[in-house]
C-alpha cells in the first residue's frame, strides 16, 4: 500500500506556452465565475450556484492528464471541470440562464452541466452520488477493452458517504480505470472536516481499499499536474484506479445562500495568499516565462470570452412550455 | 410448431426468467449480470443457476453487498455503452440504493436535457407471505412507479416473465422489473418459441361482464381464483393483469369498466397513496358516469408485514375477501 503525503512541486523544466496554458485556464475558470456571481446579484442567475474560487488549480491540473476520450463525472461545483474539458462559456452561461442553448438545454442548471461530446457525465448534486456511476463507466470500458480513464471528483464531504466506500471497493476489487480526485477544501458545506471525521488523512482511508492513494497540495497546479499524470498514467497501464486527495481551499461562501458563520475572515485571507493563480503568476515570473504584457494579454482574452458568453447566454432561446415533458423518456428506440 | 399448433412444454416462472437472461447473453455481448449472490450461489432464489458456468464471472458477477455502488455501476455501465441486468436481490434492499434509482438513473436523461439516457434494467424480488418478518416483506413497486424516468414492470405470467426482460434491455430508459418471489415456483405453459413481449399494455387475463378486478403480480392469481369462485355464483368478473405498473395502460382497464361498471382494484401495495389509489383515481376521472357503484380497493393491512402466518395472511389481500367485495359490490344494486 502505497500512502505518500504532499508531493513536492519539481523545479523541472517548464515549457512556457504549456506553463501559459495552465495559467490562463486557472483565470478563465477565475473570471467566468467572477461573472457568474454578477449575473446571480442581477438576478439572471437563479437556484445553487456554487463556485470554485482557490480550487481552479485541482481542476486544471487533473483534466491536463486525461485524453479527450476519457470521461469526467463531476460535482455540483462543476463549471470549470466542464469548462476546461471543453465546453464552451457560453453553453455553460446558457445553461445557468435557463436557456435551451444551455449545455443541458435549460433542465439542469448550474449544478448539472453535462456534454457528451466530452464525455462530461455531469454535474452531480448529490453528494457522493456521482462515485458509483464513474466505477460504472470504468467497467464498461474495462469490459470493452477500451483504454480509457474515468475521471471522477467529489469533495471531502463525500468521503462520510457510504457510497465512496462502496465504489472505492468496487473499484479496487475490479481493477477498474477510475482516478478518485478528493477535491478537499476542508469543508463539507459549512462543517469542518474535523467535526466530520474520525480520520482526517483521507488519501489513508484510499489506501485502506488497497488503492495507491497520494495527497498533493491542491493550492500547486504543477503539482497537481505532475501528479494526476502520474496516477493516470498508472490507471492506463491497468494498474487499477488511483485516488488523489487535492488540499485545497475555496474562497467564497459555499453558495450564494452561505453567511460564512463557520470560518474566520482571517482563515480565508490566510488560504488567500496561497491563490493558485496569484502563486502560479509569481512563480512564473520568477522564471522569466511571463511577462506584465503576457498576462495581460490573458486577461483581455478572456474578458472577450466572457463578454461573448454573455453575450451568446442572453441572445438565447427559452424552451418553449409545450416541450415541459420531454427528456423523461427518450424519443427514440436504441439498437 | 407443427401444423398450426404451438407446442407447449411446462417451465417454472424461475426457469422462464433464466433463459430470458440466458438468451438475452447470447444475443447481445453488451449484456451482463451482476449482483448479490447472483454468481457462485447461482441467485438467491435460484434464478442464475448454472449461468456462471455458462457464461464466466466477468458476464455473471458477483458484488458485494453495495446496492448504492453497484446499481450506479450498472448506471455508469449503461451510459458507457454495455446493457447491464442488475439484480438487486429483493424489493427491501432497493431502499439502500434509492439514490442511484431515483436520484440518477432517473433523472440523467432529463437532467442533461436529453443528451445521456439510461438503458439500464433492474430486476428484484418483490412481495410478502413468505413469514419473512417486515424488512423483507415489502411491495415497493407502486412506489417506484410514482417516479417519472423509469418504468416498473410486473410479470405475473410464465410468459411475461419470459419475455419482459429482452424488451426492457431494448429499451433505452431505466427499466425496474418486479418478480414476487411467491411466483418463482409456480409452473406455467410457454410456447416452444416464446420470446420477447410488449412492455405497455395491461392484458385482460379473463374476461366477464358483471365487474373488473384489476390487479398485478402475485395478486392476479387471487384475482383469477375469486373470478372462478365468483363464476359459480353466477357472477363474471373481467380480470386484467396490469404488467406495467409505470406507465400505465390507462385505457385496458376504463375501456373494461365502460362494460362492468363496477371496479375492484387488488393490490399488496399498503392502501394509502397506493398504486390502487391512483388506479381508482384514473377510473374515476376518466369513467365516472360508467360506475354503478364506487371504485373499491383491496390492499395489504397498514402494518409492517408481521411473522406469524395467521397475522401475514390476514395483511395481505386474499381470494375469500376479494370474493367478498366483489359480490357485495355487484349485490349492492342488484
Amino acid at each position: 500500500m502505497k500512502t505518500k503525503s504532499t508531493r513536492k512541486t519539481k523545479a523541472a523544466a517548464l515549457d512556457r506556452d504549456h506553463a501559459l496554458y495552465l495559467l490562463r485556464s486557472m483565470i478563465r475558470i477565475r473570471r467566468l465565475e467572477d461573472k457568474c456571481a454578477e449575473l446571480y446579484s442581477a438576478m439572471k442567475i437563479r437556484g445553487f450556484l456554487h463556485l470554485y474560487d482557490g480550487e481552479e488549480a485541482v481542476a486544471v491540473g487533473v483534466l491536463e492528464a486525461l485524453t479527450r476520450d476519457d470521461a469526467v463525472v463531476a460535482t455540483y461545483r462543476e463549471h470549470g471541470h466542464a469548462l476546461i474539458r471543453g465546453v464552451s462559456a457560453g453553453c455553460i452561461l446558457a445553461e445557468m440562464y435557463g436557456k435551451q442553448e444551455g449545455c443541458s438545454r435549460g433542465r439542469g442548471g448550474s449544478m448539472h452541466l453535462f456534454d457528451d461530446k466530452t464525455h462530461f457525465y455531469g454535474g452531480n448534486a448529490i453528494v457522493g452520488g456521482g462515485l458509483p456511476i464513474a466505477v460504472g463507466l470504468a467497467l464498461a470500458d474495462k469490459m470493452q477493452n477500451r483504454p480509457n480513464v474515468t475521471c471522477c471528483f467529489f469533495g471531502d464531504g463525500a468521503v462520510a458517504e457510504g457510497e465512496f466506500h462502496e465504489s472505492l471497493n468496487l473499484a479496487s476489487l475490479w481493477k477498474l480505470p477510475v482516478l478518485f480526485v478528493c477535491e478537499n477544501n476542508l469543508y463539507a458545506m459549512g462543517t469542518a472536516l474535523k467535526y466530520t471525521q474520525a480520520v482526517m488523512d483521507l488519501a489513508r482511508k484510499a489506501a485502506s481499499y488497497d488503492i495507491p492513494s497520494h495527497a498533493v497540495d491542491g493550492m500547486d497546479v504543477l503539482a497537481v499536474e505532475a501528479a494526476a499524470k502520474q496516477a493516470v498514467e498508472a490507471v492506463r497501464a491497468g494498474e487499477g484506479p488511483h485516488f488523489l486527495e487535492c488540499r485545497t481551499y475555496r474562497f467564497r461562501a459555499h453558495s450564494m445562500f452561505d453567511a460564512e458563520l463557520y470560518r474566520t475572515k482571517a482563515e480565508v485571507e490566510e488560504w488567500k495568499k496561497r491563490c493558485p493563480i496569484e502563486t502560479f503568476t509569481q512563480t512564473l515570473k520568477s522564471r522569466g516565462l511571463l511577462s506584465e504584457a503576457d498576462l495581460e494579454k490573458i486577461e483581455r482574452d478572456v474578458e472577450g470570452e466572457i463578454r461573448e458568453a454573455v453575450a451568446f447566454a442572453e441572445a438565447c432561446t427559452w424552451e418553449p412550455v409545450e416541450d415541459l415533458t420531454r427528456f423523461v423518456y427518450s424519443e427514440r428506440r436504441m439498437s | 410448431m407443427t401444423n398450426g399448433v404451438e407446442t407447449l412444454r411446462k417451465v417454472t416462472y424461475r426457469e422462464a426468467v433464466r433463459e430470458a437472461i440466458r438468451e438475452a447473453m447470447q444475443k447481445d455481448t453488451r449484456v451482463f449480470l451482476m449482483g448479490e449472490d447472483v454468481g457462485h450461489y447461482g441467485g438467491c432464489f435460484a434464478v442464475s443457476k448454472g449461468l456462471l458456468e455458462e457464461f464466466g464471472p466477468e458476464r455473471i458477477r458477483d458484488t458485494p453487498l453495495s446496492e448504492s455502488g453497484f446499481v450506479g455501476a450498472g448506471i455508469g455501465a449503461a451510459l458507457g455503452g454495455m446493457r447491464p441486468i442488475v439484480e438487486i436481490m429483493t424489493v427491501n434492499f432497493s431502499l439502500l440504493a434509492a439514490d442511484q434509482i431515483i436520484n440518477n438513473a432517473a433523472v440523467y436523461l432529463h437532467m442533461s436535457g436529453g443528451l445521456f439516457n439510461v438503458p439500464l434494467v433492474i430486476r428484484s424480488a418483490t412481495g410478502g407471505g413468505r413469514q419473512v418478518g417486515a424488512q423483507h416483506s415489502r411491495s415497493l413497486e407502486g412506489w417506484f412507479a410514482h417516479i417519472p424516468g423509469i418504468k416498473v414492470l410486473s410479470p405475473a405470467t410464465v410468459e411475461d416473465a419470459r419475455g419482459m426482460l429482452w424488451t426492457a434491455l431494448e429499451d433505452p430508459d431505466p427499466v425496474l422489473i418486479f418478480e414476487n418471489s411467491g411466483l418463482y415456483n409456480m409452473e406455467g405453459m410457454l410456447p416452444a418459441g416464446a420470446g420477447a413481449v410488449d412492455i405497455d399494455r395491461a392484458r385482460v387475463r379473463r374476461e366477464g361482464k358483471d365487474i373488473t378486478l384489476i390487479s398485478y403480480s402475485a395478486s392476479l392469481f387471487k384475482s383469477l381464483d375469486a373470478a372462478e369462485i365468483l363464476s359459480r355464483e353466477g357472477i363474471e368478473a373481467e380480470v386484467i393483469d396490469l404488467r406495467s405498473l409505470r406507465p400505465l395502460d390507462e385505457k385496458t382497464f376504463l375501456d373494461s369498466v365502460a362494460k362492468t361498471h363496477r371496479a375492484l382494484v387488488v393490490d399488496e401495495g399498503w392502501r394509502t397513496g397506493s398504486l390502487a389509489a391512483e388506479i381508482s383515481a384514473r377510473i374515476m376521472e376518466g369513467a365516472f358516469y360508467e360506475l354503478d357503484a364506487p371504485v373499491e380497493r383491496l390492499c395489504s393491512a397498514e402494518v409492517p408485514m408481521p411473522y406469524a402466518k395467521h397475522l401475514e395472511e390476514a395483511a395481505l389481500p386474499q381470494v375469500d375477501k376479494i370474493v367478498d367485495l366483489a359480490r357485495k359490490m355487484v349485490k349492492a344494486d342488484g
